[in-house]
């Protein structure tokens, strides 16, 4: 053990050891401290969600079996013992799969482009003038901080059911959150070729659009695949409100208790946003590359 | 003033011909991808319905709604609000601290310095990838129909899509920690347990509590719109106040979650800081 070590005398180890001690128990206090709070938080937060371990406890086997249901035909066989039978609806699932995926690049494209237009005001480094900033930021904010899903149900009101909300509710709060990652972009830009245009007469746009904008495209456009890929996830439910994908007939198909069904949708789902993922994580990787390359 | 001599063109134009004569590929390359781009947006405004006419009538619809929501007012239901939102904060800051637990010994086994073994790796990770690719939406639904309508549905919602998240961020954070300290255990006689517990987790956990604290704030968000399909929380009030029209207290309990979610961010940028400055201290 360790006393086979020791160098030091046993009084002088016996002050440090103390000391040591006194140390660590202040910092074990603080600790326990900061953990009882939280578990008392936790305790509140219990009693608020009306949390019931016995129901848990009782249903818990339900939600095993919903899978084991879920993974099983009508016939009682196995759901992959007969593909055609469990993707019975394929061609409509697909088509409604190409409109979520419609509905989250045209949701994303128009948000990318209001941002594009809008975070040149609000990074501190372009912006004219701080009014200005102060107004777009706050409008930038509300966009972002209001869920797409909230904007959607008040769109399906405003223009009718369907995609056209759908991707208006995207292109809103995508115009929130990229505004934001682009303005940052911005604001960690070089200056100095901005003075240096200026110092040519130009006008601010020029220096936007010749200083500025080739150091930050790269970034830009990796943001934009970023929320595209986190749009598709989200256009996924917008039907759940009714504003078009495949959201619409995946809640018909759980609230019918269409068992395979359900889990024929997810599949196609989770398919999708792999496929999306790895795709765009790709062209990520390749967009940086050349941003490092420059 | 003295005067710069006058650059000849054509100097410059055999000297730098790369600049000058770029190939046409690398000249056509932004402005064809701009194009696409575009075009493949204009095919899906027609294949989506978008028609001016659609879009004119229910802009004007929408500012009429904006002028109908002002000024905010939540009639005489009030308490109910205040004890919705109570619920919805409850249901993030319960959802997300039971997916940290879960999360925590799993992504242990999904961290390639703790399993070296891709062939186990392998499925863990396409597993938390699976649960990730649900939508949270999704999720509360599928409580719904296994414990019934309520927050409690909404809580394990959070939980389980979290889950995934966590899953995921914790095992890159593992990842990311120091060799050396492991050795170090290692070296003095530690086995794997003590290499974890006092070599990894030391600098794993600040930055998984700065994760947590991010993910509490970012679930009050999800929290709100999980109500909506009848989990619980403030969000069933808006869905239902959105769909009798009631703008007033729509526009209200709008205000509510925005402001409730700025004091949240506020809270726990300033706990993350702490936590923070407790790790470089320590």
């Amino acid at each position: 053990m360790a006393t086979g070590v020791s160098i030091l005398p046993a009084q002088q180890l016996a002050a440090l050891n103390d000391a040591y001690r006194k140390a660590v128990a202040r910092k074990r206090l603080k600790t326990m401290m900061a953990g009882a709070v939280f578990f008392g938080a936790l305790v509140v937060a219990g009693i608020g969600a009306e949390v019931n371990l016995r129901t848990l406890f009782t249903y818990f086997g339900n939600f095993v079996s919903y899978f084991d249901r879920i993974l099983t035909l009508d016939s009682g066989q196995r759901v992959w013992t007969d593909v055609g039978e469990w993707f019975w609806g394929w061609q409509k699932w697909l088509k409604l799969l190409a409109e979520t995926i419609l509905i989250s690049y045209v949701g994303t494209l128009i948000g990318a482009v209001f941002a594009f237009a809008l975070n040149f005001f609000t990074a501190q480094n372009t912006s004219p003038g701080p009014w200005l900033r102060f107004i777009v930021r706050r409008l930038l904010e509300f966009a972002r901080t209001v869920p797409g899903i909230v904007f959607a149900l008040v769109f399906v009101i405003a223009f009718g059911l369907g995609p056209m909300a759908g991707v208006l509710a995207i292109a809103v709060h995508s115009t929130g959150a990229l505004g934001k990652l682009f303005s940052e972009i911005v604001e960690n830009a070089d200056m100095k070729p901005v003075e240096g245009i200026r110092s040519t007469g130009a006008s601010w746009l020029s220096c936007m659009r010749f200083a500025v904008l080739p150091q930050v495209s790269a970034g830009y456009a990796s943001y934009a695949l970023l929320r595209f890929e986190i749009n598709v996830r989200e256009a996924s439910v917008m039907g759940f409100v009714g504003a078009g994908g495949i959201g619409q007939e995946l809640v018909v198909a759980i609230r019918k208790f269409y068992y395979s069904d359900v889990s024929a949708i997810l599949v196609t789902i989770i398919v999708t946003v792999f496929v999306i993922d790895i795709t765009t994580g790709w062209l990520r990787a390749k967009l940086f590359g050349k941003e490092a390359r420059a | 003033m003295s005067q710069l001599p006058k650059p000849d063109p054509q100097a410059l134009r055999a000297k730098y011909p790369d600049v000058f004569e770029r190939p046409a590929s690398a000249r056509l390359a932004t402005p064809l991808m701009l194009l696409a781009a575009f075009a493949v947006l204009a095919f899906g405004l027609f294949d989506l319905g978008f028609s001016p006419s659609r879009l004119v009538s229910g802009l004007r619809e929408l500012g009429w709604i904006t002028l109908m929501m002002i000024p905010p007012d939540p009639g005489s239901s009030l308490p109910t609000y205040l004890s919705a939102l109570g619920e919805t904060l409850s249901i993030a800051l319960l959802g997300t601290t039971l997916a940290a637990c879960m999360a925590l010994p799993v992504s242990l086994l999904a961290a390639r310095n703790i399993i070296p073994s891709a062939i186990f790796r392998f499925p863990v990770r396409r597993f938390l990838d699976s649960i990730r690719g649900v939508d949270t939406l999704i999720w509360a639904l599928v409580w719904i129909n296994v414990v019934g309508l309520g927050p409690f549905a909404g809580v394990l919602a959070i939980a389980v899509s979290d889950f995934g998240a966590f899953g995921k961020l914790f095992s890159e954070a593992i990842e990311a920690a120091d060799k050396k300290q492991v050795e170090g255990i290692r070296a003095s006689g530690g086995s794997t347990l003590h290499e974890i517990r006092f070599g990894l987790l030391p600098q794993v956990l600040p930055v998984i509590a700065g994760q947590v604290l991010y993910y509490i704030e970012s679930n009050t968000r999800s929290a709100t719109i999980i109500g909506i399909v009848g989990a619980g929380g403030i969000g069933l009030q808006l869905a239902e106040q959105i769909r009798v029209l009631e703008w007033q207290k729509v526009s209200f309990l709008i205000l509510m979650i925005l402001i409730a979610v700025a004091v949240i961010d506020w809270i726990s940028t300033k706990l993350r800081f702490a936590i923070i400055g407790q790790r470089a201290v320590a």
